[in-house]
């Protein structure tokens, strides 16, 4: 009779349930695992790749040693890191109010590309007549509005109609990029159309030309913290994010906190954008933000929303760029390569937050578990 | 039971990940019998019975049919040993007819011919009592049409075990009346019947056996002739149970909320709520009775300011009538407007004016609780958004159905959800958690929340504690006007009665209480009137201490063409 009883449908041999309680000292834990198993991989990958390293695998310390030399080998590569770092968080911080609301604006390169064209284009008329006194905080809150309505354009569009907000901000960066080549056009008409380092309205150097920069961005993420976390702003921004019924439920204009957010959000972009412009180029191209607005997209997330751990996240990328640069100079190899470290590197990184979430559960530990 | 067996099962277990849903249950089910499946929500009732139907495949134990062991893995494998599941959720094609949905997936031989299907349905029916047009569609179906359609389905599979997952809970007492009849007659046909079920007294009613589960585990299974309510109810729960609601008399009821002529389309041109009229007393439950979707729903969002109203008012009685007015919610102009309509009298008893005075005297007489009103206020809340109702100082609270997807933000933690209503409070931008986390404390206290803390988010306790939560916050805010709207769907029993003696004492404080219910005898146990609706209308207010529950059925079913013959 029960020959042949054989049920052929099992549980899967493995199945994932969320986890419940994990202690965060746990959760470091299995992040600090994973950017060991990513670090040895990438020693892997690098005898795959780097032929001087086959031919002399006792370099494989110096490999490691790039890493850190990158954004740590002299002061000028810290301070370099530093400040790559902190237009990188700023732009994340812009982006964390919108995101917390669950508008996701991926229209940061745009916005931030706007702020660095209001910089610009007052230094380009009023550089020279003006004090520089009082030219910069006009680049300053030109930066400003021009990032601000960057944002607010999606923003109304999505209050009013309920447009979706991702393809419309994606769409924006395009605008941006054009209405950049087309003021390129008319203030260069030479014909190569990159506009040469401007004289004036340049950020004072105060301690280095960084110092400043790194300072606003450590003043921003505080304020954005403070903002996001304990004012009464912050708080709508999440109860409209979780649920747009009970934001209206409890009385909050949900059209007011959309467009107040995203006003907000593209007025931080504005304000890299002066960084970027004022503090660092003193000059434009379509390319002055360099996809960063998109990197800060991965910041945000990684971060968890969470201003202040996105400086860790943000210093991580950071990081790996600069050591992945050092290690193709150091080795003299080019092309992918530091590509593919930073890869490699992002995917365990990221690829450890599934096994902070979720547990596994295979089928014959179960079984065990059951006799038990 | 001298009757034959038809299906065992055998030491049943199911596990979803950590969660044991079903631990060794053994259960048997004999032909022409009627066995309920009783348990509270989520004691694992509904996972059993979808192991039998192929939904699910146990972990560990055996099934075994006519005496020989059988492996279920699909619902087909299911149909082939005569098992047939009506799931809570219906499984049919909108589009189709009734004789479509019920051929559909059936494999026979020859070419479809409408009208030997429709014979046999027709054929099927009129053995077992029921009634059914096989060419109706669906979408034109009532929802107890609909469930006529999956019982024929089932039996057309040739099924002789059926399993019904709460068949009652979307029908009114004389639908399941009709249910009930039509499964005695199966049974005396040697069909076995099965069905899932929390309401005692249909399974007192109804069936021949009771199997009790709780927490996934088998307790018992008793023969319904030796058993009685309070007992089911302690196998069940785990402990005795009062199940006595104790409704108080209301003392002083006086008009609280006056609702004339409500009419409102939704999004789509439909006329969801019909001319409604009635008065909500205070300290008095006034129930709002209906089938799900007649427009219970739309009806409290009106009143809570959610919905853009075609035409009607409602009227916020504040008992003010010599009770001092204040600066609280109304400026010095607005207290002189009044003043110039002879709204006020002093503590002696005369007419106050303030003709003459200066801003500051009025400010200093006003303060002091000189100034009386003479009649209570009249406030129309009409077209007012929620937060403009507040600010009016209409204390109006509002339990809405969708409890985390409304009522509270289910990834905050009490303390946050304490805030929603508060938050505004305060003279700069930032929050004051302070008094949040007293009021968390406090409900967590009072109404014992099961939570490992004030952060812990909403959304991992379970539903009674959410409800809980919810509930305790809109008290809190000491209402004169509480709606509930479905406050103890999906609520175990203590926490049910928890919520039930909640709104008697808000009620006993005077409050107007509005309870939208959806189980007839809580209705006519808690409330003191009940108001029926029917497809967007009013089709009447009985006294809740002496209606019949089919007298609230017919009402709530009873269409305009019926109405009018009645008159």
């Amino acid at each position: 009779m029960t020959a042949n009883h054989t049920p052929q449908v099992r549980e899967p041999l493995v199945h994932l349930s969320r986890r419940t309680e994990f202690s965060p000292l746990r959760a470091w834990g299995v992040r600090l695992a994973a950017l060991v198993l990513g670090l040895i991989v990438c020693g892997l990958a690098a005898f795959l790749l780097i032929e001087k390293l086959q031919q002399n695998p006792g370099r494989i310390g110096d490999f490691y040693y790039a890493f850190i030399k990158g954004s740590f080998g002299t002061s000028r590569k810290l301070w370099k890191m530093l400040k790559n770092l902190s237009i990188l968080l700023c732009i994340a911080l812009a982006l964390t109010p919108a995101f917390r609301m669950r508008f996701w604006n991926t229209g940061a390169e745009g916005q931030t590309l706007m702020g660095v064209l209001g910089a610009i284009a007052v230094d380009f008329y009023f550089g020279g007549k003006w004090p520089e006194a009082l030219l910069i905080p006009v680049m300053l809150l030109a930066a400003i509005i021009f990032g601000g309505v960057w944002g607010l354009i999606p923003a109304l569009f999505k209050a009013r109609f309920n447009t979706n907000e991702t393809l419309f901000t994606l769409m924006m960066n395009y605008v941006a990029t054009f209405v950049v080549s087309y003021f390129l056009v008319i203030w260069v008409p030479s014909g190569s159309s990159s506009l040469a380092k401007l004289k004036y309205g340049k950020l004072p150097s105060v301690v280095n030309d960084y110092f400043l920069i790194i300072l606003i961005a450590l003043l921003l993420t505080i304020g954005l913290y403070i903002y996001l976390n304990y004012s009464k702003h912050g708080y709508e921004i999440s109860v409209v994010g979780e649920s747009v019924r009970t934001a209206q439920y409890v009385g909050i204009s949900v059209p007011k906190v959309i467009l107040r957010t995203m006003l907000l959000s593209g007025m931080l972009c504005g304000l890299t954008g002066f960084l970027i412009g004022s503090g660092l180029d003193q000059t434009i191209t379509t390319e002055s933000v360099g996809g960063q607005g998109f990197t800060a997209i991965m910041v945000a997330w990684m971060g968890n929303f969470n201003p202040l751990m996105m400086i860790l996240t943000s210093g991580l990328i950071q990081i790996l760029n600069q050591g992945a640069a050092q290690i193709s100079q150091d080795f003299n190899v080019s092309g992918a390569l530091p590509d593919v470290i930073v890869g490699i590197m992002l995917f365990f990184v990221i690829g450890c937050e599934f096994f902070i979430n979720y547990q596994l559960h295979f089928r014959r530990a179960q079984s065990k578990e059951a006799v038990r | 039971m001298d009757n034959q067996l038809a299906l065992q099962m055998r030491g049943i277990t199911k596990r979803f990940g950590s969660v044991l849903a079903n631990n060794h249950v053994d259960l048997d089910i004999y032909r022409g019998e009627i066995l309920a499946v009783l348990g509270e929500n989520g004691c694992g009732k509904t996972t059993l019975m979808n192991m039998i139907a192929g939904i699910y495949f146990p972990d560990e134990g055996q099934i075994l049919i006519d005496g020989r062991e059988v492996v279920i893995r699909s619902p087909k494998d299911a149909f082939e040993h005569g098992i047939g599941m009506i799931h809570q959720h219906f499984k049919l094609v909108d589009l189709f007819t009734a004789a479509e949905n019920i051929v559909l997936g059936v494999h026979e031989e020859g070419a479809f011919s409408r009208r030997d299907v429709n014979a046999r349905v027709t054929a099927i029916a009129s053995k077992y009592g029921f009634s059914i047009d096989p060419e109706k569609k669906i979408y034109d179906m009532s929802v107890s049409e609909k469930q006529t359609v999956e019982i024929i389905k089932v039996l057309y599979r040739g099924a002789d075990i059926l399993i019904l997952d709460e068949p009652t809970a979307v029908l009114t007492p004389q639908e399941i009346d009709r249910l009930f009849q039509v499964l005695r007659v199966m049974k005396a046909d040697g069909k076995s019947i099965v069905i899932i079920t929390h309401k005692l007294n249909e399974v007192l009613e109804v069936s021949d056996r009771v199997a009790i589960l709780r927490k996934g585990e088998h307790i018992a299974t008793v023969s319904t002739r030796d058993t009685n309510e309070s007992e089911l109810t302690e196998m069940m729960v785990g402990k005795k149970v009062d199940l006595d609601i104790r409704r108080s008399d209301p003392v002083d009821a006086q008009p609280r909320l006056v609702v004339t002529g409500l009419n409102l389309y939704d999004a789509e041109g439909v006329h969801v709520l019909k001319d409604i009229s009635f008065t909500a007393n205070g300290s008095e439950i006034l129930g709002i009775a209906g089938i799900a979707g007649s427009g219970q729903r739309e009806l409290l969002e009106s009143i809570a300011g959610l919905q853009p109203l075609k035409s009607g008012e409602i009227i916020f009685h504040n008992p003010k009538k010599n009770k001092p007015v204040t600066f609280f919610h109304k400026s010095l102009r607005r207290v002189e407007e009044l003043a110039g309509q002879h709204a006020f009298h002093d503590a002696a008893g005369n007419p106050v004016s303030f003709a003459g005075m200066k801003k500051k005297d009025i400010q200093k007489l006003v303060n002091d609780g000189q100034v009386l009103f003479n009649e209570d206020e009249l406030i129309n809340l009409r077209d007012k958004t929620p937060l403009q109702i507040r600010e009016l100082g209409v204390r109006l609270s509002f339990v809405p159905e969708d409890r985390l997807g409304m009522g509270l933000v289910g990834s905050m933690g009490i303390t946050d959800n304490m805030m929603l209503r508060s938050y505004r409070k305060g003279p700069h931008g930032l929050l004051d958690r302070k008094k949040p986390k007293a009021l968390a404390e406090r409900i967590i206290e009072e109404l014992q929340v099961v939570t490992p803390g004030t952060q812990t988010p909403v959304r991992r306790l379970s539903g009674g504690n959410v409800q809980k939560v919810l509930v305790g916050r809109e008290i809190a805010f000491t209402p004169k006007v509480l709606m509930a709207a479905y406050p103890v769907r999906g609520l175990d029993i203590n926490s049910s009665y928890t919520i039930y003696h909640l709104l008697t004492r808000q009620k006993e404080t005077g409050v107007a209480v509005l309870f939208v219910g959806e189980d007839l005898d809580v209705l006519l146990a808690l409330c003191d009137r009940i108001l029926v609706m029917n497809s967007g209308a009013v089709s009447g207010i009985v006294d809740a201490r002496t209606a019949t529950k089919e007298q609230l059925g017919l009402m709530m079913t009873r269409t305009d063409r019926t109405r009018k013959e009645a008159v």
